[in-house]
């Protein structure tokens, strides 16, 4: 609103230099797009997506990148809360690993996992001691592990950005109107953090969604247990079916495109939430 | 006794020690100048700020006492708080942030609607019920919030500046307001006229310490510090007015410079008064003769207090005391100006 609300000096021509950079920018980013959907098979493509192969890969994808956003959302935000909230020494570096599978290349979270949960890892006996977990390599729970490693990050920083724009004074009146730790929460804080929540979820859904190295590493590749949508498009192009591999990619960029389109005030260019508190609605 | 308070408290390097009581039904005025520590005595009151030492006794209730490792958390509390800083709940309509204590005190839906709507219509804020707190004024948004304290309809109602930023019209609705909740209240204030017409007790807190308390009567005639003298210096009577004229309570007349009719309250500055020993002839259209009840020397002044017919302070010189003969007992004309007088509504 304020941008655009700033009137245009009409004799500034903005630098060519710069708007000549952000053409190519834009171009580096978008031509390999163009150059799928030139090559994409659009007579055939609904065929394709109807084979039974590309569907399964779709229905493990559409679980495993649900549950992982799940259990993203069960453990981080409590995670997000302690960050937020609570002071402690080392919160520097409890930050910085849970943000690391951010920057970590997947395949090194992968081979990270393979050696922790792993039949001879150091958690996975202890997995198949206590709880006779034989092992979670090549399941669907290894797939959702996987996915969920590189993607709980996502919905950490954002939970954790929500409650610390979040004025504590708010839940503080709460408290001092008769509301209970449990009322707070349930009618303050969840419901103002409700934007950031959402906006976290579907981020981090979105990044399990496209998880391809850890998963690929630790659970391996096994057709309807383990082998996501962006599996079989690897594997797809490895066996010389391009035009499968160009389908699921078609498919996998428009659920993409959805869920950036939908997120774009919250994540990609937030407007100002705070509105304006004078008079100027008011009616009396 | 409602409340039974001896706090020592901090927050951050400040720290507040204080004691007093408000028997039930009271309404106790704090006030002192900025960083006195108002709003932390309050804070603890509500159990927002814990006490290192000391105790509070609210409604019976012991809600603090950390030698004995009580310290009852604010919704336990019989208790509610209207902030300075407001806080309506951003995502809640005018009428749901109302109806939110009655619903924290285990109200149905419907029956918290209902009170949450009496309340606000005597904050003259029935028809905003469904607006977002963000579309309100300043002044309606803190007609909400003490709305939504007072609906909790708590044994003790904590208000921390809850008249700041209202205008003058709405300041005497809800000043009616706050004298009609029989509750006891605690509230902070920097406005003379509603300490000396609301309070039956005075604190005067001055860093962290309350330096007086009395009932305003007894702190105006004795301010203790200059920022008390400064707040309290002010003389209000009530009458009836008709036109420019005021009849006082006492049955003088006062002559003003602004109609009204109906019950008022009328203030002047001790400076605005004159003293002479005999009638005065002069353009002051009220002068009357007065008994002199007590007299006060400050530092460069001297504090005369006026008994009947019209209780009132006048500041005079050392040497006018001497010239005039004025001592406790005596008597005197007093002499003032129509257009000294400020007049406002009851």
């Amino acid at each position: 609103m304020t941008d655009r609300a700033t009137p245009k000096d009409p004799n500034r021509r903005p630098p060519i230099a710069i708007v000549a950079m952000a053409i190519i920018a834009v171009a580096v980013l978008a031509l390999p797009l163009v150059g799928l959907l030139q090559r994409t098979p659009w007579s055939t493509l609904g065929t394709r997506l109807g084979e039974t192969a590309t569907l399964e890969a779709l229905r493990v994808s559409v679980v495993v990148s649900l549950l992982a956003a799940a259990v993203s959302m069960v453990l981080g935000m409590p995670l997000a809360w302690v960050l937020a909230r609570l002071t402690f020494r080392g919160r520097a570096l409890v930050r910085a690993v849970v943000l690391l599978p951010m920057v970590l290349p997947p395949v090194v979270g992968g081979i990270a996992l393979f050696f922790a949960l792993g039949r001879k890892g150091l958690v996975g006996r202890a997995l198949q001691n206590w709880f006779g977990v034989d092992t979670l390599i090549g399941t669907t729970a290894g797939a959702v592990i996987a996915a969920a490693f590189v993607s709980m990050p996502f919905f950490v920083i954002t939970a954790e950005a929500g409650l610390r724009q979040l004025d504590p004074r708010l839940e503080s009146a709460a408290s001092t109107l008769g509301a209970g730790r449990w009322t707070v929460l349930r009618r303050i804080t969840l419901p103002l953090l409700a934007p950031s929540l959402a906006a976290g979820a579907t981020l981090s859904w979105a990044r399990a969604l496209g998880e391809f190295g850890a998963t690929i590493t630790f659970a391996g590749n096994h057709p309807g247990r383990t082998r996501t949508l962006p599996l079989a498009i690897a594997q797809a192009n490895e066996a010389g079916q391009p035009e499968a591999a160009i389908a699921m990619s078609v498919l996998l960029i428009g659920v993409s495109l959805l869920i950036l389109i939908g997120l774009r005030h919250r994540w990609i260019a937030p407007r100002t939430s705070h509105p304006d508190t004078s008079s100027e609605t008011s009616p009396s | 006794m409602s409340i039974q308070a001896e706090i020592h408290a901090a927050t951050g390097d400040f720290s507040i020690h204080a004691a007093f009581d408000a028997p039930t039904g009271s309404c106790t005025a704090v006030v002192g100048p900025n960083g006195a520590g108002k709003s932390t005595l309050v804070h603890a009151l509500a159990g927002l700020i814990p006490l290192r030492e000391g105790r509070i006794v609210l409604a019976g209730e012991v809600v603090d006492d950390p030698a004995h490792g009580i310290q009852t958390p604010p919704d336990r509390r019989p208790i509610a708080l209207h902030s300075q800083h407001n806080l309506l709940f951003p995502h809640l309509s005018v009428v749901d942030n109302v109806a939110f204590g009655p619903r924290c005190a285990g109200l149905a839906a419907r029956p918290a609607r209902q009170s949450a709507e009496e309340w606000l219509s005597r904050v003259g804020l029935a028809d905003l019920a469904e607006l977002r707190p963000a579309q309100l004024s300043g002044g309606q948004a803190q007609r909400v919030g003490l709305a939504r304290a007072a609906a909790c309809e708590p044994n003790v109602l904590l208000l921390d500046e809850s008249l700041a930023s209202l205008d003058a019209e709405t300041r005497t609705d809800v000043r009616h307001l706050l004298a009609d909740i029989e509750t006891t209240r605690v509230l902070i204030t920097h406005d003379p006229v509603e300490t000396r017409v609301l309070a039956d007790q005075l604190l005067v807190m001055e860093k962290g310490e309350i330096v007086q308390t009395g009932t305003p009567e007894e702190v105006a005639a004795d301010p203790r510090t200059p920022w008390t003298a400064g707040l309290l210096d002010i003389n209000l009577l009530t009458g009836t007015a008709a036109g420019t004229e005021v009849t006082l309570e006492g049955g003088l007349a006062l002559t003003t410079a602004t109609p009204m009719t109906g019950p008022v309250l009328v203030t002047f500055s001790p400076a605005a008064v004159t003293l002479s020993t005999v009638e005065p002839h002069t353009s002051a259209r009220n002068t009357w003769e007065a008994e002199v009840a007590r007299i006060q020397p400050e530092s460069d002044r001297v504090r005369v207090l006026l008994g009947a017919p019209v209780p009132c302070q006048a500041w005079v010189t050392p040497q006018a005391v001497g010239d005039l003969g004025l001592r406790a007992g005596s008597r005197c004309w007093a002499a003032l100006k129509a257009t000294e007088l400020t007049v406002r509504e009851a």
